[in-house]
């Protein structure tokens, strides 16, 4: 059997020689809990624990405690922050209140996303950028020099911070006792600072999983200790460590993009159907405004499609889409779905495709298809997110 | 990581259990453990004949798709009926319940099948791997 698809269990080398992968506050924690560690992004990172399947479920079904430590995080700090953060995304961090965050990207200036980034105004002058691992040197690169003619400073703190988020429906009550903050009072997409478990973080609403959760930024000689305490807490609300196999299945289920397959430098936020987090308007201009605004106003060359197997065979990423067995788009992200119990898959596919695919009466006897290892395996067209949390 | 002393095995992660002119096989525990959960396996139906080296099936787990390899020359006289509504019995019981399909060998002379390694030799190549 020959492992075509997926990063082996990455070889790690315990006396901690600097070619390896970097360790997270949490790494130890991992290797006490058994877990499949593989080389993430330069990180060494848990795959799994045990079932990743049993990990996504228990994410949509109670909850899951996840290490993203590995993320990219940057300060922005002083009087000009906003202003540069302003011409530095393509989002309007000024209009932020503090305590809230906003989902945003870093655009080059031909459009092309460079990253996408959630972005927190912790205060009037004070902004914190976390960014995915793989891009977090490209991203600190691209502040610090957009941010150059302001009155603003930009830091890397990626290892100031242990990033532990708790995902799941019941999250909140797990979080409750163990924390200072009122959290019928935290909305979705607020970040402020609390006390967890006694010691000094930052706790945000957000997530990457399609379901109520939380993220906390606490200092990473307090990991370990955060980490015990929330498993404790919510070890009888069915609350289990989940690696980033789960975490992908969850967010492809929710819909949500992956830098590296559903945007890259070479789209726009547009393609994704992401137009919403460019601000045309905003005052001042910021990088890529010219090309993003251009490209607007283009007819699309592609469409973002969710699409649904009945075969069990699985369409992953670079794989072809067929439209009346001609190829018509590709896969950008695949996998079977604990949740549907079907494969299911995120796929750029020419935009009259997509029309017809999803028009009972405009497909004719047409077949919309992927090309699975050489066979067509047919696909239907549904909209997005595959799955959304109850209300 | 469990490697039984009494079954040989293959670089692609296959173990082979040899009983007269029969050879059934399956994907070793190293196999499962990389692989993660598996949601599907396509198997050679029985009567199809199998050369050594050559792709016969496919296991499809949550993270990736891998090809199945024939390690013995013959022809499949069984699959595993359970493997179809339970593909997690490879993770389960990868020696086991988790067996894939049985080989009338061609050669029956009772002679070990070139290319196999002992319980040994894939221990020392799973080694190598990881480091």
């Amino acid at each position: 059997m020959t492992d075509s698809a997926t990063a082996a269990p990455g070889g790690h080398d315990a006396s901690g020689a600097p070619a390896g992968p970097r360790r997270t506050p949490l790494t130890s924690v991992h290797e006490r809990l058994g877990a499949s560690l593989t080389d993430f992004a330069g990180w060494l990172m848990p795959l799994r624990y045990g079932s990743e399947t049993a990990e996504h479920n228990a994410v949509r079904t109670a909850a899951g405690l996840f290490d993203l430590s590995h993320m990219g995080e940057f300060a922005v700090t002083g009087d000009g922050a906003a202003a540069a953060l302003d011409y530095a995304l393509t989002g309007e961090p000024s209009a932020l209140k503090p305590g809230r965050a906003r989902y945003t990207m870093i655009s080059a200036p031909d459009g092309g996303v460079i990253d996408d980034l959630i972005v927190y105004r912790l205060a009037e002058h004070e902004f914190l950028i976390v960014a995915n691992a793989a891009n977090a040197p490209v991203v600190g690169a691209a502040l610090a020099g957009r941010a150059a003619g302001f009155d603003a400073a930009v830091r890397d703190r990626t290892d100031d911070y242990a990033l532990i988020a708790i995902q799941g429906p019941r999250s909140a009550a797990i979080l409750a006792p163990l924390t200072s903050a009122d959290l019928a009072e935290v909305r979705y997409y607020a970040g402020y600072p609390a006390k967890v478990a006694g010691r000094d973080a930052l706790l945000a609403r957000t997530g990457y999983t399609g379901e109520d959760g939380f993220e906390i930024f606490a200092a990473p000689q307090d990991a370990e200790y955060l980490w015990a305490e929330l498993s404790e807490a919510g070890a009888g609300d069915g609350l289990v460590p989940a690696g980033l196999a789960a975490r992908d299945t969850l967010r492809l289920e929710a819909g949500m993009p992956l830098y590296g397959n559903e945007l890259t430098a070479d789209l726009t936020p547009y393609d994704a159907g992401l137009g919403r987090v460019v601000r045309l308007d905003k005052p001042g201009g910021f990088v890529g405004r010219d090309s993003l605004a251009r490209r607007a106003q283009e007819t699309p060359v592609r469409q973002l499609v969710g699409l649904t197997l009945q075969s069990r065979r699985v369409p992953r990423h670079g794989y072809t889409v067929l439209w009346d067995g001609e190829p018509a788009g590709v896969v950008t992200s695949g996998a079977p779905s604990p949740t549907l119990g079907v494969p299911i898959a995120m796929a750029y596919v020419r935009p009259e495709v997509a029309a017809a695919a999803s028009d009972p009466d405009g497909a004719g006897t047409a077949v919309l298809a992927v090309d699975v290892r050489g066979r067509p395996e047919p696909a239907t067209l549904v909209e997005m997110p595959f799955y959304r949390r109850p209300a | 990581m469990t490697v039984p002393g009494e079954l040989y095995y293959t670089p692609e992660h296959e173990w082979v259990a040899l009983s007269g002119s029969t050879a059934s096989v399956g994907i070793t525990d190293h196999a499962q453990k990389a692989l993660g959960d598996v949601v599907f396996v396509s198997i050679p139906a029985a009567g199809t004949r199998v050369t050594s080296g050559e792709p016969c099936g496919e296991v499809e787990s949550t993270k990736s798709v891998s090809d199945l390899y024939s390690p013995v020359d013959g022809e499949v006289t069984e699959v595993n009926p359970e493997i179809d509504d339970d593909p997690g019995l490879l993770n389960s019981d990868p020696y086991g319940a988790g067996w894939l399909f049985r080989v009338q060998l061609d050669d029956a002379e009772g002679e070990v099948p070139p290319g196999l390694l002992s319980s040994a030799e894939y221990t020392a190549l799973t080694k190598e791997d990881q480091e």
